[in-house]
């Protein structure tokens, strides 16, 4: 077990956030040892400020103590990004909760780092404004952990990730000293480009305190529209065909067959469970007929690529419906096996195909259950290993399987993560993905901004051992 | 870290493993979490909660430690986490045993006044409705006598601790709603069912109304209407303070009622009894003598609203010019999933406008005794339900629940907010009360094309 905080210190820590907003009952670290992923790992303390001049206060004290810091907000990472290891004090960021301005000129929104995703985006569409990035966890993550792990969602094929909508950022670094980068221009090159720096390092250089993000016009249309196959592969090649043909949908997301009877099993939307794979598209638009028109020449194009059958959604209710069901994805496939590992590689499209295929053979190989969902058209596919983590024997076959299923997106000129962010599931593999030589400058710069090692510790950089040191974490003892 | 340690549960109604295995943290049940979204603290979250359960149940976190005890009892068991959970986690059956546990293992330890006011209230007044009507009798004269306003000018209520259970106590209704064998013959033909009314605990003293509205609008959907005497209390007081053992006797005094009555359907309108009467299936479902009768009944029962919506209402409703808002009950939203039924049915009244409050479906705070246990949390919530009323001023809140009804009725007095607090069903009542027959025309064509 990890030692308690000193009172000593945890007094420090209630002078400056107040008695109450320091949590160091059992209960309490044991509620702030996980996060969306199989980690448990218990906090020394849990320590919750309001505002940036407290954060900044935890941090020199940190420096000062050698304490070990790991930021968190609503803990709905997929990576384990925001798990406290070693015994890491957890800094929860959910009071610093207030969209400080939207401005409608600029089409900027300033916000505090714990303003959930989800009431941004009903914020800005309230003025006629939209804020694009919608990782499937939006009713459940924050701004802070969005912009930490670079959250992505279904509607990067059009717009792009989080990192392309952080026009500026607050962080509080590892020793109290409070940085402003960016702003609210368009263009800004001056210097080094912090923003994108601080974007996605998960929390191990620095604490976000506030994140000024660019909005752009809510389109006056989106529709909804599925196809379904008798093949993966059809569907897989269907988006391509899409691509090429110029047509940019807001979002092709691909679901195949076990994923669609989890969420039928969830929920009754009337997916076509028959089918091998659902193609799940969005259009968006200030014309309605351009939308239509769009819409018309995808279902073309999936006919033409073997499609059973398509279908644009009635209205709004069933469009929306349809997108609930997608987000309710990941945990839905907990109905099938007591667990899961998500994993999050992207391809380029050209490989989507091909990246199709060896998840099914790597499933087959391994004798496990690989449902195959994501984002297909931008290339970010979620294969999810459904195991049991109480028999080792099948868990030997789930490490084997992550393993392979990361060198096949590599091997295809793609990447381990492609919005989860690297946390501890997949640190092992950061070599295999950018080279000894890109880790190296990525280790310097760490090592540069927090010499210490205080921020996050344990997350991104590789053990000792590599890829052969991977672990997955063993399953609960029980008596 | 790994050694293996043994359960803090034991004996029966330990919370199953096989539910909390099925949570994966998605965190998609904590923005659906009332005292998440008051604390912001994740220890105070459906997720936190489940984590919690499963520490005591690995033998990581002790029974009776302060956190999981406060944890258990800060839980509105509203239920909401469980209706948006993709993972289909059964929160209540983790909940319910978890606090049967607490219960178990602290008995001899509780001060004397809580052990004393508990074994009052679920062995006598819930368990032997005379004894509540009698309490009730003495509540109404002192309400209504002056003794109240001497009482209370007084002071004593806050010397002896009572003054927050004297104000939260319903006002009591002029006659009670008495089950003793009654029969009430449809008003119209053919017959549809023969219809088992729950007079209910609360509903039967300061909600008789509800009662006596519920068997009229029934009579004229066309049912016959009984009610037995030897029904009770549906036991959902006393598993949720964790007393499960008393529920399942009380369930199987409304079983053997309910088969004796040749009911077709039992219908409730109080969706906290109705959640706890279709879930008498899962409560007995390690007895084998119990297990299939508690579920054929169980399958028989119907909220009001649900049953009225499903078998058609008759269409001489009359107009009632007004701006209504419907406060879900948590009960009939998230644990019967009953939230269109309700919505329909006020719809179908002339001239009553239905204005949606935001977070409708968000507890108000009453939540069974959680007011009288948890009365900070409770009075936070409570607040927050009313601002989110005022924004919409309508002049009526609808709901379909004793407690909901309480705690917006105790809110919107506190406030000096001119708004009524009604059932569903009473709304009904009044319009068929206001029918009048010269307006015919427009209102049987309203009915009609809704219908």
């Amino acid at each position: 077990m990890i030692a308690p905080l000193e009172p000593r210190l945890a007094g420090e820590l209630a002078q400056i956030v107040g008695e109450a907003n320091v949590l160091l009952a059992e209960a309490d670290l044991l509620a702030y040892g996980y996060d969306g992923t199989w980690y448990d790992s218990t906090p020394r303390c849990v320590v919750l400020p309001a505002d940036t001049a407290e954060v900044s206060a935890i941090h020199r004290l940190a420096t000062r103590e050698r304490l070990a810091l790991t930021p968190r907000a609503m803990g709905s990472g997929l990576s384990g990004g925001s798990v406290p290891l070693g015994g890491s004090i957890v800094l929860g960021i959910m009071r610093l909760n207030r969209i400080l301005e939207i401005d409608e000129v600029n089409a900027v929104a300033i916000v505090q780092p714990g303003v959930v995703t989800a009431d941004l985006q009903r914020a800005v569409e309230a003025k006629g404004l939209f804020y694009p990035p919608d990782p499937s966890s939006l009713k459940q993550s924050a701004i802070g952990g969005n912009v930490a792990e670079n959250a992505g969602g279904a509607r990067c094929l059009k717009y792009g990730v989080t990192a392309d909508y952080v026009m500026a950022l607050e962080v509080v670094l590892p020793g109290g000293e409070i940085v402003r980068t960016g702003g609210k221009t368009v263009k800004n090159v001056t210097g080094y480009d912090l923003r994108a720096l601080f974007t996605g390092a998960e929390g191990t250089l620095g604490t976000i305190t506030e994140v000024t993000l660019r909005l752009l016009p809510l389109p006056k249309f989106t529709k909804t529209a599925t196809a379904a196959f008798a093949r993966i592969e059809d569907a897989a090649a269907t988006v391509v065909a899409i691509l090429a043909a110029g047509i940019v949908p807001t979002s092709i997301e691909l679901l195949d067959q076990l994923t669609m009877r989890c969420l039928e099993e969830n929920r009754s939307t009337g997916l076509p469970v028959d089918s091998d794979a659902l193609l799940l598209f969005a259009v968006d638009g200030n014309y309605e007929s351009v939308v239509d028109d769009e819409l018309g020449r995808i279902a073309e194009i999936a006919g033409r690529n073997g499609a059973q059958s398509t279908r644009v959604a009635s209205d709004a209710a069933e469009s929306a419906r349809l997108w609930e069901a997608r987000r309710a994805v990941s945990p839905a496939l907990a109905r099938k096996r007591p667990h899961k590992l998500g994993e999050d590689i992207a391809v380029p499209r050209s490989a989507l195909v091909a990246m199709v295929r060896a998840v099914r053979e790597i499933a087959a190989r391994n004798d496990l259950l690989i449902p195959l969902f994501g984002h297909a058209g931008d290339g970010n596919l979620h294969p999810n290993i459904l195991c049991d983590r109480r028999d080792p024997a099948e868990m030997a076959r789930v490490r084997v399987a992550a393993r392979e299923i990361f060198e096949a997106a590599v091997a295809l000129g793609g990447t381990l993560s492609g919005e989860h962010g690297i946390g501890v599931l997949k640190k092992q593999f950061m070599e295999l993905d950018i080279g000894p030589h890109a880790l190296a400058v990525m280790r310097r710069i760490k090592d540069a901004i927090d010499p210490l090692g205080i921020m996050n510790p344990g997350k991104i950089f590789p053990d000792p051992g590599g890829i052969d040191a991977f672990e997955l974490p063993a399953g609960p003892a029980r008596p | 870290m790994n050694e293996a340690h043994a359960s803090g549960f034991s004996g029966p109604d330990v919370p199953p493993a096989a539910v909390y295995d099925q949570c994966v943290r998605c965190g998609l049940c904590l923005p659906a979490c009332p005292t998440y979204l008051e604390t912001l603290v994740e220890t105070s979250s459906p997720r936190g909660r489940i984590a919690l359960i499963k520490a005591v149940d690995e033998g990581r976190l002790d029974l009776t430690s302060p956190g999981f005890v406060h944890q258990m009892s800060e839980c509105l068991d509203c239920r909401a986490c469980e209706a948006v959970c993709p993972s289909g986690v059964a929160y209540g059956q983790l909940l319910e045993p978890a606090r049967t546990q607490i219960e178990r293992a602290t008995e001899n330890t509780q001060p004397p006044g809580r052990a004393f006011g508990r074994a009052v209230a679920l062995g006598t007044l819930f368990s032997h409705l005379w004894t509540m009507r009698v309490v009730a009798r003495l509540l109404r004269f002192y309400q209504r006598s002056g003794l109240q306003r001497l009482v209370r000018a007084s002071g004593i209520l806050r010397a002896l601790r009572l003054a927050r259970l004297e104000a939260l106590a319903p006002a009591i209704s002029t006659r009670f709603f008495v089950p003793r064998g009654q029969r009430w013959d449809a008003a119209v033909t053919p017959v549809r069912a023969t219809a088992f009314v729950h007079a209910g605990c609360i509903m039967q003293v300061a909600f008789a109304e509800v009662d006596e509205a519920t068997v009229r609008v029934l009579q004229r959907a066309g049912c016959d209407v009984v009610a037995p005497a030897a029904q009770g209390c549906c036991g959902a007081i006393a598993v949720h303070a964790g007393d499960m053992d008393r529920g399942r006797a009380l369930a199987k005094r409304n079983i053997a009622a309910f088969e004796r009555s040749g009911a077709e359907v039992y219908v409730v309108n109080a969706a906290g009894c109705g959640s706890a009467l279709k879930e008498y299936g899962h409560l007995f479902a390690a007895d084998p003598l119990w297990a299939e009768r508690a579920a054929a009944f169980s399958a028989r029962v119907r909220d009001v609203t649900e049953f009225l919506d499903e078998i058609g209402i008759a269409p001489e409703l009359g107009v009632i010019d007004a701006v209504v808002t419907y406060q879900e009950p948590c009960h009939l939203a998230h644990a019967q999933r009953i939230s269109a039924a309700p919505r329909r049915l006020l719809g179908l009244i002339p001239g009553l406008t239905l204005r949606e409050m935001d977070e409708s479906s968000l507890c108000c705070g009453s939540a069974g005794v959680y007011n009288l246990t948890q009365p900070e949390m409770s009075d936070r919530l409570g607040r927050r339900k009313i601002e989110r009323i005022l924004a919409v001023r309508p002049q009526i809140v609808a709901t379909a629940n004793p407690g909901c009804a309480l705690q917006l009725t105790n809110g919107l007095r506190a406030g000096d907010h001119r708004i009524a607090v009604k059932h569903v069903v009473e709304l009904l009542d009044d319009s068929y009360a206001a029918y009048k027959p010269t307006s015919r025309a427009s209102s049987a064509s309203a009915a009609s094309t809704l219908g």
